[in-house]
Protein backbone atom coordinates (compact mmCIF):
# COMPACT_ATOMS: atom_id res chain seq x y z
CA UNK A 1 0.00 0.00 0.00
CA UNK A 2 1.28 3.26 -1.10
CA UNK A 3 -0.04 6.83 -0.59
CA UNK A 4 0.01 9.67 -3.40
CA UNK A 5 0.44 13.58 -3.16
CA UNK A 6 -3.90 13.80 -3.58
CA UNK A 7 -3.91 11.19 -0.74
CA UNK A 8 -2.00 12.57 1.95
CA UNK A 9 -3.73 16.43 1.62
CA UNK A 10 -7.07 14.63 1.55
CA UNK A 11 -6.19 12.95 5.07
CA UNK A 12 -4.30 15.94 6.24
CA UNK A 13 -7.94 17.94 5.30
CA UNK A 14 -9.87 15.28 6.94
CA UNK A 15 -7.80 15.50 10.16
CA UNK A 16 -7.98 19.21 9.83
CA UNK A 17 -4.32 19.69 10.35
CA UNK A 18 -2.53 22.05 7.79
CA UNK A 19 -0.02 20.98 5.90
CA UNK A 20 2.08 23.12 3.37
CA UNK A 21 2.65 22.83 0.23
CA UNK A 22 6.40 22.27 0.55
CA UNK A 23 6.54 19.74 3.43
CA UNK A 24 3.70 17.61 1.36
CA UNK A 25 6.14 15.52 -0.26
CA UNK A 26 8.11 14.77 2.76
CA UNK A 27 5.34 13.91 4.31
CA UNK A 28 4.03 11.61 1.92
CA UNK A 29 7.85 9.72 2.30
CA UNK A 30 7.57 9.61 6.07
CA UNK A 31 3.61 8.30 5.57
CA UNK A 32 4.57 5.49 3.65
CA UNK A 33 7.97 3.99 5.81
CA UNK A 34 5.34 4.06 8.33
CA UNK A 35 3.03 2.01 5.98
CA UNK A 36 5.82 -0.22 5.02
CA UNK A 37 7.38 -0.90 8.55
CA UNK A 38 3.53 -1.96 9.38
CA UNK A 39 2.87 -3.96 6.27
CA UNK A 40 5.77 -6.64 7.54
CA UNK A 41 2.78 -7.78 9.79
CA UNK A 42 0.86 -9.27 6.96
CA UNK A 43 4.02 -11.39 6.30
CA UNK A 44 2.80 -13.66 9.15
CA UNK A 45 0.39 -16.15 8.58
CA UNK A 46 -2.89 -15.88 10.27
CA UNK A 47 -5.26 -18.01 8.27
CA UNK A 48 -7.35 -19.25 11.44
CA UNK A 49 -6.08 -17.59 14.00
CA UNK A 50 -8.66 -15.38 15.38
CA UNK A 51 -7.81 -12.05 16.39
CA UNK A 52 -6.49 -11.04 19.51
CA UNK A 53 -7.63 -8.20 21.11
CA UNK A 54 -6.03 -8.17 24.45
CA UNK A 55 -3.55 -10.87 25.97
CA UNK A 56 -4.82 -9.73 29.67
CA UNK A 57 -7.61 -12.83 29.47
CA UNK A 58 -10.36 -10.07 30.91
CA UNK A 59 -13.14 -9.46 29.40
CA UNK A 60 -14.34 -5.59 28.23
CA UNK A 61 -15.04 -4.26 32.32
CA UNK A 62 -18.68 -2.63 33.07
CA UNK A 63 -20.35 -0.29 34.95
CA UNK A 64 -23.61 -0.94 37.30
CA UNK A 65 -26.44 1.78 35.61
CA UNK A 66 -26.27 4.00 37.98
CA UNK A 67 -25.59 8.23 38.39
CA UNK A 68 -22.06 8.56 39.67
CA UNK A 69 -21.08 11.76 38.16
CA UNK A 70 -22.93 15.40 37.68
CA UNK A 71 -22.98 18.75 38.58
CA UNK A 72 -19.66 19.96 37.31
CA UNK A 73 -20.16 22.44 34.79
CA UNK A 74 -18.00 24.92 36.12
CA UNK A 75 -14.67 22.17 36.18
CA UNK A 76 -16.33 21.22 32.77
CA UNK A 77 -16.44 24.60 31.57
CA UNK A 78 -13.05 25.75 32.79
CA UNK A 79 -11.12 25.03 29.96
CA UNK A 80 -13.50 26.59 27.67
CA UNK A 81 -12.01 29.27 25.63
CA UNK A 82 -14.96 30.65 25.19
CA UNK A 83 -18.32 30.05 28.02
CA UNK A 84 -21.00 32.10 27.76
CA UNK A 85 -23.20 31.48 30.86
CA UNK A 86 -23.72 27.57 31.60
CA UNK A 87 -22.76 26.78 27.33
CA UNK A 88 -19.42 26.79 25.89
CA UNK A 89 -19.26 29.09 22.79
CA UNK A 90 -17.92 28.64 19.27
CA UNK A 91 -17.94 30.90 16.03
CA UNK A 92 -21.25 30.38 14.45
CA UNK A 93 -22.12 26.80 12.56
CA UNK A 94 -24.50 26.35 10.26
CA UNK A 95 -25.38 23.59 8.17
CA UNK B 1 -49.55 -1.71 -1.53
CA UNK B 2 -47.13 0.40 -3.29
CA UNK B 3 -47.85 3.88 -4.01
CA UNK B 4 -46.25 4.68 -7.82
CA UNK B 5 -45.85 8.47 -8.20
CA UNK B 6 -46.76 9.79 -11.66
CA UNK B 7 -44.83 11.86 -13.50
CA UNK B 8 -44.44 13.71 -16.37
CA UNK B 9 -42.87 10.49 -18.49
CA UNK B 10 -44.32 7.69 -16.67
CA UNK B 11 -44.46 5.73 -13.21
CA UNK B 12 -41.89 5.95 -10.12
CA UNK B 13 -41.51 4.02 -7.30
CA UNK B 14 -40.17 5.14 -4.17
CA UNK B 15 -37.93 3.17 -2.33
CA UNK B 16 -37.19 3.88 1.72
CA UNK B 17 -35.21 2.60 4.16
CA UNK B 18 -34.64 4.22 7.68
CA UNK B 19 -32.42 4.39 10.51
CA UNK B 20 -34.41 5.31 14.01
CA UNK B 21 -31.93 5.99 16.45
CA UNK B 22 -33.49 5.32 19.94
CA UNK B 23 -32.19 6.77 23.68
CA UNK B 24 -31.73 3.66 25.68
CA UNK B 25 -33.96 4.22 29.20
CA UNK B 26 -31.28 4.42 31.25
CA UNK B 27 -30.39 6.54 34.32
CA UNK B 28 -26.09 6.77 33.41
CA UNK B 29 -24.75 8.01 30.00
CA UNK B 30 -23.10 4.40 27.88
CA UNK B 31 -20.02 4.87 29.25
CA UNK B 32 -20.13 7.71 31.95
CA UNK B 33 -21.69 7.60 35.17
CA UNK B 34 -23.45 10.93 34.30
CA UNK B 35 -27.41 11.09 34.20
CA UNK B 36 -29.32 11.34 31.13
CA UNK B 37 -32.50 12.80 32.19
CA UNK B 38 -34.08 15.24 29.95
CA UNK B 39 -34.20 18.90 30.24
CA UNK B 40 -31.85 20.10 32.63
CA UNK B 41 -29.21 23.12 32.62
CA UNK B 42 -26.93 23.23 30.37
CA UNK B 43 -23.71 21.09 30.78
CA UNK B 44 -24.65 20.28 34.33
CA UNK B 45 -24.91 16.35 33.05
CA UNK B 46 -21.37 16.25 31.74
CA UNK B 47 -18.68 13.99 33.54
CA UNK B 48 -15.32 14.75 32.57
CA UNK B 49 -15.52 11.58 30.09
CA UNK B 50 -18.42 13.11 28.25
CA UNK B 51 -16.51 16.57 27.86
CA UNK B 52 -13.86 14.18 26.75
CA UNK B 53 -10.75 15.51 28.65
CA UNK B 54 -7.87 14.00 27.81
CA UNK B 55 -6.61 10.23 29.80
CA UNK B 56 -10.89 9.60 29.98
CA UNK B 57 -11.75 6.03 29.46
CA UNK B 58 -15.06 5.11 28.83
CA UNK B 59 -16.21 2.32 30.94
CA UNK B 60 -19.99 0.45 29.36
CA UNK B 61 -23.03 0.70 31.00
CA UNK B 62 -24.26 -2.67 31.65
CA UNK B 63 -28.20 -1.57 31.25
CA UNK B 64 -27.86 -0.72 28.43
CA UNK B 65 -25.88 -3.48 26.74
CA UNK B 66 -29.03 -5.56 28.39
CA UNK B 67 -31.50 -3.07 26.60
CA UNK B 68 -29.34 -3.64 23.53
CA UNK B 69 -29.88 -7.70 23.41
CA UNK B 70 -33.53 -7.73 24.83
CA UNK B 71 -34.45 -4.73 21.84
CA UNK B 72 -32.67 -7.10 19.40
CA UNK B 73 -35.10 -10.11 20.83
CA UNK B 74 -37.77 -8.15 20.99
CA UNK B 75 -37.49 -7.65 16.77
CA UNK B 76 -36.86 -11.25 16.25
CA UNK B 77 -33.40 -10.69 15.26
CA UNK B 78 -30.23 -11.93 15.44
CA UNK B 79 -28.11 -11.50 18.45
CA UNK B 80 -24.03 -10.96 17.91
CA UNK B 81 -22.43 -12.84 21.68
CA UNK B 82 -19.45 -10.65 20.12
CA UNK B 83 -19.50 -7.00 18.69
CA UNK B 84 -17.24 -4.53 18.28
CA UNK B 85 -17.14 -0.71 19.36
CA UNK B 86 -15.31 1.21 16.98
CA UNK B 87 -14.31 5.18 16.44
CA UNK B 88 -16.43 7.41 13.50
CA UNK B 89 -14.44 10.04 13.21
CA UNK B 90 -15.46 13.68 12.16
CA UNK B 91 -15.58 17.25 13.71
CA UNK B 92 -18.18 19.33 14.91
CA UNK B 93 -18.61 21.94 17.72
CA UNK B 94 -21.08 19.37 19.68
CA UNK B 95 -18.75 16.41 19.50
CA UNK B 96 -16.18 17.12 21.95
CA UNK B 97 -14.20 13.43 20.83
CA UNK B 98 -13.84 14.02 17.27
CA UNK B 99 -15.20 11.17 17.12
CA UNK B 100 -18.25 9.39 18.33
CA UNK B 101 -18.37 5.58 19.50
CA UNK B 102 -20.09 3.68 17.28
CA UNK B 103 -20.05 -0.08 16.46
CA UNK B 104 -19.15 -0.58 12.63
CA UNK B 105 -18.49 -4.04 10.65
CA UNK B 106 -19.82 -6.09 14.42
CA UNK B 107 -23.17 -4.56 15.96
CA UNK B 108 -24.43 -6.21 18.88
CA UNK B 109 -27.74 -7.10 16.96
CA UNK B 110 -28.49 -8.72 13.58
CA UNK B 111 -31.05 -9.21 10.71
CA UNK B 112 -34.54 -9.34 12.13
CA UNK B 113 -38.26 -8.15 10.59
CA UNK B 114 -40.97 -6.47 12.07
CA UNK B 115 -44.46 -6.82 10.39
CA UNK B 116 -46.18 -3.62 9.90
CA UNK B 117 -50.21 -3.12 9.03
CA UNK B 118 -50.79 -1.09 6.60
CA UNK B 119 -54.21 1.29 6.03
CA UNK B 120 -55.81 -1.12 3.57
CA UNK B 121 -55.63 -3.91 6.45
CA UNK B 122 -52.78 -5.63 4.55
CA UNK B 123 -49.97 -6.62 6.70
CA UNK B 124 -46.37 -6.16 5.10
CA UNK B 125 -43.39 -7.56 6.80
CA UNK B 126 -39.53 -4.82 6.53
CA UNK B 127 -36.39 -6.47 7.26
CA UNK B 128 -34.29 -4.71 9.92
CA UNK B 129 -30.40 -4.95 8.70
CA UNK B 130 -29.08 -4.07 12.39
CA UNK B 131 -29.14 -2.89 15.48
CA UNK B 132 -26.10 -0.93 16.45
CA UNK B 133 -25.07 1.07 19.97
CA UNK B 134 -23.64 4.13 19.77
CA UNK B 135 -22.88 7.50 21.40
CA UNK B 136 -25.37 10.44 20.94
CA UNK B 137 -23.43 14.03 20.77
CA UNK B 138 -24.46 17.26 22.53
CA UNK B 139 -26.79 20.22 21.12
CA UNK B 140 -25.95 22.76 19.14
CA UNK B 141 -27.90 25.95 20.06
CA UNK B 142 -27.87 28.59 16.98
CA UNK B 143 -30.46 31.20 18.14
CA UNK B 144 -28.93 32.47 21.12
CA UNK B 145 -26.42 34.42 19.94
CA UNK B 146 -25.90 36.47 15.92
CA UNK B 147 -22.66 34.93 15.93
CA UNK B 148 -21.71 32.14 18.04
CA UNK B 149 -23.13 28.78 18.50
CA UNK B 150 -23.87 27.42 21.98
CA UNK B 151 -23.08 24.30 22.78
CA UNK B 152 -25.05 21.98 25.88
CA UNK B 153 -23.22 18.39 25.67
CA UNK B 154 -25.58 16.88 28.05
CA UNK B 155 -27.06 14.91 25.93
CA UNK B 156 -23.37 14.09 24.98
CA UNK B 157 -22.51 10.37 25.64
CA UNK B 158 -26.10 9.57 26.18
CA UNK B 159 -26.52 5.66 24.73
CA UNK B 160 -28.12 5.23 21.60
CA UNK B 161 -29.10 2.35 19.63
CA UNK B 162 -29.84 3.12 15.84
CA UNK B 163 -31.86 0.33 14.52
CA UNK B 164 -31.04 0.24 10.77
CA UNK B 165 -34.06 -0.99 8.62
CA UNK B 166 -33.68 -2.96 5.11
CA UNK B 167 -34.76 -0.50 2.02
CA UNK B 168 -38.07 -2.22 2.20
CA UNK B 169 -40.79 0.55 2.19
CA UNK B 170 -42.40 1.66 -1.04
CA UNK B 171 -44.37 4.94 0.64
CA UNK B 172 -44.52 7.44 3.09
CA UNK B 173 -47.13 5.52 4.36
CA UNK B 174 -45.22 1.91 4.92
CA UNK B 175 -42.17 4.34 6.30
CA UNK B 176 -44.92 5.62 8.71
CA UNK B 177 -46.43 2.11 10.21
CA UNK B 178 -42.88 1.46 10.91
CA UNK B 179 -41.88 4.17 12.75
CA UNK B 180 -45.36 4.22 14.85
CA UNK B 181 -44.32 -0.09 15.15
CA UNK B 182 -41.02 0.23 16.26
CA UNK B 183 -41.97 3.01 18.42
CA UNK B 184 -45.12 0.84 20.19
CA UNK B 185 -42.31 -2.26 20.17
CA UNK B 186 -39.73 -0.67 22.32
CA UNK B 187 -42.52 1.44 24.22
CA UNK B 188 -43.46 -2.53 25.27
CA UNK B 189 -39.83 -3.57 25.78
CA UNK B 190 -39.41 -0.52 28.16
CA UNK B 191 -36.12 0.01 26.22
CA UNK B 192 -36.66 3.90 24.70
CA UNK B 193 -39.95 6.10 25.66
CA UNK B 194 -40.45 7.01 22.43
CA UNK B 195 -41.11 10.55 23.27
CA UNK B 196 -40.19 12.47 19.91
CA UNK B 197 -40.79 15.31 20.79
CA UNK B 198 -38.16 15.29 23.33
CA UNK B 199 -35.72 13.60 20.64
CA UNK B 200 -35.69 10.21 22.34
CA UNK B 201 -36.63 8.59 19.38
CA UNK B 202 -35.09 10.24 15.84
CA UNK B 203 -35.19 8.86 12.22
CA UNK B 204 -32.90 9.50 9.36
CA UNK B 205 -34.76 8.81 5.93
CA UNK B 206 -33.20 7.33 3.24
CA UNK B 207 -35.07 7.83 -0.23
CA UNK B 208 -34.31 7.18 -4.01
CA UNK B 209 -36.17 6.46 -6.72
CA UNK B 210 -36.71 4.39 -9.66
CA UNK B 211 -38.30 2.61 -12.48
CA UNK B 212 -40.61 -0.23 -11.03
CA UNK B 213 -38.37 -3.16 -11.03
CA UNK B 214 -35.27 -1.35 -11.80
CA UNK B 215 -32.09 -0.60 -10.54
CA UNK B 216 -31.90 0.99 -7.11
CA UNK B 217 -31.30 5.09 -7.79
CA UNK B 218 -29.22 7.02 -6.27
CA UNK B 219 -30.45 7.44 -2.59
CA UNK B 220 -30.67 11.21 -0.62
CA UNK B 221 -30.62 10.78 3.43
CA UNK B 222 -32.89 13.46 5.29
CA UNK B 223 -31.49 13.58 9.10
CA UNK B 224 -33.61 13.80 12.25
CA UNK B 225 -36.65 13.89 11.38
CA UNK B 226 -38.38 14.00 14.80
CA UNK B 227 -42.27 13.32 13.84
CA UNK B 228 -44.15 10.69 12.56
CA UNK B 229 -46.58 13.19 10.07
CA UNK B 230 -42.68 15.03 9.25
CA UNK B 231 -40.96 11.38 7.96
CA UNK B 232 -44.32 11.11 6.02
CA UNK B 233 -44.29 14.54 4.94
CA UNK B 234 -40.26 15.16 3.86
CA UNK B 235 -40.66 11.04 2.42
CA UNK B 236 -43.32 12.59 -0.04
CA UNK B 237 -41.10 16.03 -0.65
CA UNK B 238 -37.96 14.16 -1.42
CA UNK B 239 -39.68 11.52 -3.74
CA UNK B 240 -41.29 14.39 -5.85
CA UNK B 241 -38.15 16.25 -5.71
CA UNK B 242 -36.11 13.59 -7.02
CA UNK B 243 -38.70 12.66 -9.66
CA UNK B 244 -38.58 16.34 -11.03
CA UNK B 245 -34.90 16.10 -11.29
CA UNK B 246 -34.78 12.66 -12.95
CA UNK B 247 -37.49 13.73 -15.60
CA UNK B 248 -36.04 17.11 -16.41
CA UNK B 249 -32.25 14.76 -17.39
CA UNK B 250 -30.52 15.56 -13.99
CA UNK B 251 -28.73 13.65 -11.86
CA UNK B 252 -29.60 12.97 -7.83
CA UNK B 253 -26.66 13.61 -5.97
CA UNK B 254 -26.02 11.85 -3.18
CA UNK B 255 -26.19 14.16 -0.06
CA UNK B 256 -27.43 14.82 3.02
CA UNK B 257 -30.70 16.92 3.76
CA UNK B 258 -32.45 18.64 6.36
CA UNK B 259 -36.20 18.29 6.69
CA UNK B 260 -37.84 21.81 7.30
CA UNK B 261 -41.08 21.52 9.04
CA UNK B 262 -42.14 24.88 8.42
CA UNK B 263 -41.77 25.04 4.57
CA UNK B 264 -43.09 21.27 4.17
CA UNK B 265 -39.47 20.97 1.94
CA UNK B 266 -35.52 19.41 2.18
CA UNK B 267 -32.94 21.07 1.42
CA UNK B 268 -29.49 20.14 1.13
CA UNK B 269 -26.99 20.07 4.42
CA UNK B 270 -23.71 19.38 3.08
CA UNK B 271 -22.09 17.54 0.19
CA UNK B 272 -21.07 14.27 0.69
CA UNK B 273 -17.43 14.64 -0.04
CA UNK B 274 -16.48 15.11 3.65
CA UNK B 275 -19.59 13.49 5.46
CA UNK B 276 -19.08 9.71 4.19
CA UNK B 277 -15.16 9.45 4.98
CA UNK B 278 -15.07 8.46 8.45
CA UNK B 279 -12.24 6.20 9.00
CA UNK B 280 -13.94 3.93 10.88
CA UNK B 281 -11.33 2.06 13.29
CA UNK B 282 -11.88 -0.38 16.62
CA UNK B 283 -11.72 2.18 19.74
CA UNK B 284 -8.89 0.79 21.48
CA UNK B 285 -9.95 1.58 24.68
CA UNK B 286 -12.53 -0.31 24.12
CA UNK B 287 -11.93 -4.46 24.32
CA UNK B 288 -14.21 -6.35 22.45
CA UNK B 289 -17.74 -6.71 24.37
CA UNK B 290 -18.73 -10.21 24.96
CA UNK B 291 -22.25 -11.92 26.45
CA UNK B 292 -22.86 -15.74 27.31
CA UNK B 293 -25.67 -16.97 25.21
CA UNK B 294 -27.54 -17.91 28.58
CA UNK B 295 -27.48 -14.29 29.31
CA UNK B 296 -29.50 -13.93 26.13
CA UNK B 297 -31.72 -17.09 26.85
CA UNK B 298 -32.34 -15.24 30.61
CA UNK B 299 -33.57 -12.26 28.87
CA UNK B 300 -35.68 -14.02 26.13
CA UNK B 301 -37.48 -15.95 28.51
CA UNK B 302 -38.20 -12.72 30.33
CA UNK B 303 -39.75 -10.76 27.76
CA UNK B 304 -43.07 -9.01 27.76
CA UNK B 305 -46.14 -10.08 25.73
CA UNK B 306 -45.51 -7.76 23.03
CA UNK B 307 -48.07 -5.77 20.19
CA UNK B 308 -48.15 -9.14 17.63
CA UNK B 309 -49.08 -11.60 20.41
CA UNK B 310 -51.04 -9.35 21.98
CA UNK B 311 -53.46 -8.65 19.09
CA UNK B 312 -53.61 -11.57 18.36
CA UNK B 313 -54.77 -12.94 21.59
CA UNK B 314 -57.12 -9.78 21.21
CA UNK B 315 -58.69 -11.55 18.46
CA UNK B 316 -59.31 -14.75 19.70
CA UNK B 317 -60.17 -14.15 23.22
CA UNK B 318 -62.60 -10.68 22.54
CA UNK B 319 -63.79 -11.49 18.95
CA UNK B 320 -62.14 -7.99 18.02
CA UNK B 321 -61.30 -7.19 14.10
CA UNK B 322 -57.82 -7.38 13.49
CA UNK B 323 -57.70 -3.56 12.68
CA UNK B 324 -59.38 -2.17 15.71
CA UNK B 325 -57.04 -5.06 17.83
CA UNK B 326 -53.97 -3.19 16.03
CA UNK B 327 -55.33 0.23 17.04
CA UNK B 328 -55.52 -0.97 20.93
CA UNK B 329 -52.22 -2.80 21.74
CA UNK B 330 -50.55 0.10 19.68
CA UNK B 331 -49.80 1.29 22.88
CA UNK B 332 -49.45 -0.59 25.83
CA UNK B 333 -51.11 1.65 28.21
CA UNK B 334 -54.19 1.65 26.13
CA UNK B 335 -54.18 -2.27 25.77
CA UNK B 336 -54.11 -2.17 29.88
CA UNK B 337 -57.00 -0.01 29.80
CA UNK B 338 -59.01 -1.87 27.55
CA UNK B 339 -58.39 -5.25 29.11
CA UNK B 340 -59.88 -3.82 32.65
CA UNK B 341 -62.80 -2.17 30.37
CA UNK B 342 -64.23 -4.81 28.67
CA UNK B 343 -63.18 -7.31 31.79
CA UNK B 344 -66.51 -9.46 32.52
CA UNK B 345 -68.47 -6.98 29.72
CA UNK B 346 -69.52 -7.41 26.15
CA UNK B 347 -65.55 -7.21 24.75
CA UNK B 348 -66.82 -5.40 21.68
CA UNK B 349 -69.17 -3.08 23.13
CA UNK B 350 -65.93 -1.88 24.98
CA UNK B 351 -63.84 -1.76 22.28
CA UNK B 352 -66.57 0.91 20.27
CA UNK B 353 -66.98 2.79 22.97
CA UNK B 354 -63.00 3.10 23.54
CA UNK B 355 -61.96 3.46 20.25
CA UNK B 356 -64.97 5.54 19.04
CA UNK B 357 -66.12 8.10 21.80
CA UNK B 358 -63.16 8.09 24.15
CA UNK B 359 -60.73 8.47 21.64
CA UNK B 360 -62.19 11.22 19.54
CA UNK B 361 -62.64 13.30 22.72
CA UNK B 362 -58.77 12.74 23.78
CA UNK B 363 -58.05 13.90 20.07
CA UNK B 364 -60.61 16.55 20.34
CA UNK B 365 -59.06 18.07 23.51
CA UNK B 366 -55.69 17.34 22.12
CA UNK B 367 -55.06 14.60 25.65
CA UNK B 368 -53.53 11.06 25.78
CA UNK B 369 -54.91 8.33 27.59
CA UNK B 370 -53.03 8.63 30.48
CA UNK B 371 -54.32 12.79 31.18
CA UNK B 372 -58.18 10.93 30.54
CA UNK B 373 -60.69 12.56 33.06
CA UNK B 374 -62.65 9.04 32.85
CA UNK B 375 -60.77 5.96 34.47
CA UNK B 376 -61.45 2.53 33.21
CA UNK B 377 -63.43 1.55 36.30
CA UNK B 378 -65.82 4.73 35.66
CA UNK B 379 -66.02 3.85 32.02
CA UNK B 380 -66.90 0.52 32.40
CA UNK B 381 -70.02 1.20 34.84
CA UNK B 382 -71.20 3.23 31.86
CA UNK B 383 -70.98 0.62 29.84
CA UNK B 384 -72.78 -1.59 32.47
CA UNK B 385 -75.58 0.79 32.41
CA UNK B 386 -76.38 0.38 28.43
CA UNK B 387 -76.09 -2.91 28.68
CA UNK B 388 -78.73 -3.59 31.89
CA UNK B 389 -80.91 -1.58 29.76
CA UNK B 390 -80.49 1.38 32.45
CA UNK B 391 -79.96 4.05 29.95
CA UNK B 392 -79.84 3.62 26.29
CA UNK B 393 -76.98 3.91 23.94
CA UNK B 394 -78.33 7.29 22.62
CA UNK B 395 -78.34 8.99 26.10
CA UNK B 396 -75.42 7.03 27.29
CA UNK B 397 -73.41 9.56 24.50
CA UNK B 398 -74.46 12.60 26.02
CA UNK B 399 -73.26 11.40 29.41
CA UNK B 400 -70.31 10.15 28.43
CA UNK B 401 -69.65 13.92 27.17
CA UNK B 402 -70.55 14.92 30.89
CA UNK B 403 -68.29 12.27 32.36
CA UNK B 404 -65.57 13.80 29.99
CA UNK B 405 -66.45 17.19 30.74
CA UNK B 406 -66.99 16.95 34.13
CA UNK B 407 -64.87 13.85 35.72
CA UNK B 408 -68.03 13.12 37.70
CA UNK B 409 -69.73 9.52 37.78
CA UNK B 410 -71.73 8.15 35.54
CA UNK B 411 -74.65 6.84 38.17
CA UNK B 412 -74.58 10.48 39.76
CA UNK B 413 -75.14 12.04 36.16
CA UNK B 414 -78.14 10.54 35.45
CA UNK B 415 -79.81 10.03 38.10
CA UNK B 416 -79.29 13.99 38.93
CA UNK B 417 -80.74 14.19 35.11
CA UNK B 418 -83.14 11.72 35.48
CA UNK B 419 -81.91 9.75 32.27
CA UNK B 420 -83.43 6.70 33.16
CA UNK B 421 -84.51 4.83 30.59
CA UNK B 422 -88.16 4.12 30.34
CA UNK B 423 -89.10 0.40 30.03
CA UNK B 424 -92.25 0.42 31.29
CA UNK B 425 -95.20 -0.48 29.09
CA UNK B 426 -97.84 1.54 30.00
CA UNK B 427 -95.87 4.79 30.03
CA UNK B 428 -94.73 4.14 26.55
CA UNK B 429 -98.03 2.78 25.32
CA UNK B 430 -99.67 6.16 26.36
CA UNK B 431 -96.55 8.11 23.90
CA UNK B 432 -97.14 5.59 21.10
CA UNK B 433 -101.17 6.62 21.77
CA UNK B 434 -100.29 10.40 21.56
CA UNK B 435 -98.33 10.34 18.19
CA UNK B 436 -100.87 7.99 16.57
CA UNK B 437 -104.17 10.58 18.10
CA UNK B 438 -101.82 13.78 16.50
CA UNK B 439 -101.29 11.90 12.87
CA UNK B 440 -103.76 10.19 11.40
CA UNK B 441 -103.38 11.34 7.94
CA UNK B 442 -99.65 9.75 8.75
CA UNK B 443 -101.16 6.55 9.84
CA UNK B 444 -103.39 6.59 6.47
CA UNK B 445 -100.62 6.74 4.42
CA UNK B 446 -98.60 4.24 6.10
CA UNK B 447 -101.41 2.07 5.54
CA UNK B 448 -101.55 2.88 2.19
CA UNK B 449 -98.21 1.13 1.59
CA UNK B 450 -95.42 4.48 2.86
CA UNK B 451 -93.69 1.57 5.04
CA UNK B 452 -91.12 4.63 5.65
CA UNK B 453 -92.95 6.64 7.98
CA UNK B 454 -92.56 4.20 10.82
CA UNK B 455 -89.39 5.45 11.51
CA UNK B 456 -90.91 8.73 11.36
CA UNK B 457 -93.60 7.48 14.11
CA UNK B 458 -90.52 6.11 15.92
CA UNK B 459 -88.44 9.46 15.91
CA UNK B 460 -91.81 11.42 17.28
CA UNK B 461 -92.14 9.10 20.53
CA UNK B 462 -88.35 9.33 21.16
CA UNK B 463 -88.72 13.09 21.01
CA UNK B 464 -91.81 12.90 23.27
CA UNK B 465 -89.44 10.80 25.66
CA UNK B 466 -86.54 13.05 25.21
CA UNK B 467 -84.89 10.06 24.17
CA UNK B 468 -85.87 8.07 27.47
CA UNK B 469 -87.87 5.79 26.09
CA UNK B 470 -86.28 1.96 25.92
CA UNK B 471 -86.03 1.66 21.47
CA UNK B 472 -87.09 -1.37 21.14
CA UNK B 473 -90.19 -1.54 23.56
CA UNK B 474 -91.19 1.32 21.24
CA UNK B 475 -90.36 -0.80 18.48
CA UNK B 476 -92.72 -4.03 19.36
CA UNK B 477 -95.31 -1.68 20.75
CA UNK B 478 -95.65 0.51 17.65
CA UNK B 479 -95.27 -2.55 15.68
CA UNK B 480 -98.38 -4.11 17.30
CA UNK B 481 -100.45 -1.11 16.75
CA UNK B 482 -99.95 -0.28 13.45
CA UNK B 483 -99.47 -3.83 11.90
CA UNK B 484 -100.88 -6.18 14.48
Amino acid sequence: MSLDKATVQNIAHLARIRVEDERLDAMVGELNAILGWVEQLSEVDTDGVPPLASVTGHGLPMRADEVTEGDLSEKVLANAPDPAGQFYSVPKVID
Amino acid sequence: MSDLITGETGDWEVVIGLEIHAQVTTKAKLFSGAPTEFGAEPNTQVSLVDAALPGMLPVINKEVVRQAVRTGLGLGAKINLVSVFDRKNYFYPDLPQGYQISQYQQPIVGEGEVEVELEDGSEKSIGIERLHLEQDAGKSVHDLHPAKTYIDLNRSGVALMEIVSKPDMRSAAEAGAYVRKMRSILRYLGTCDGNMQEGSLRCDCNVSVRRPGEELGTRCEIKNVNSIRFVQQAIDYEARRQVEIVEEGGEIAQETRLFDPNRGETRSMRSKEDAHDYRYFPDPDLLPLEIEQSFVDALAADLPELPDAKKMRFVEQYGLAPHDADQIVEDRETAEFYESLAEGRDAKLAANWLLGELFAALNKSDNTLADSPISADGFGRLLDMISDGTISGRIAKDVFVEMFESGRDAEAIVEEKGLRQVSDTGAIEALVDGVLAENPDKIAEYKGGKDKLFGFFIGQVMKKSQGKANPALVNELMRTRLDG
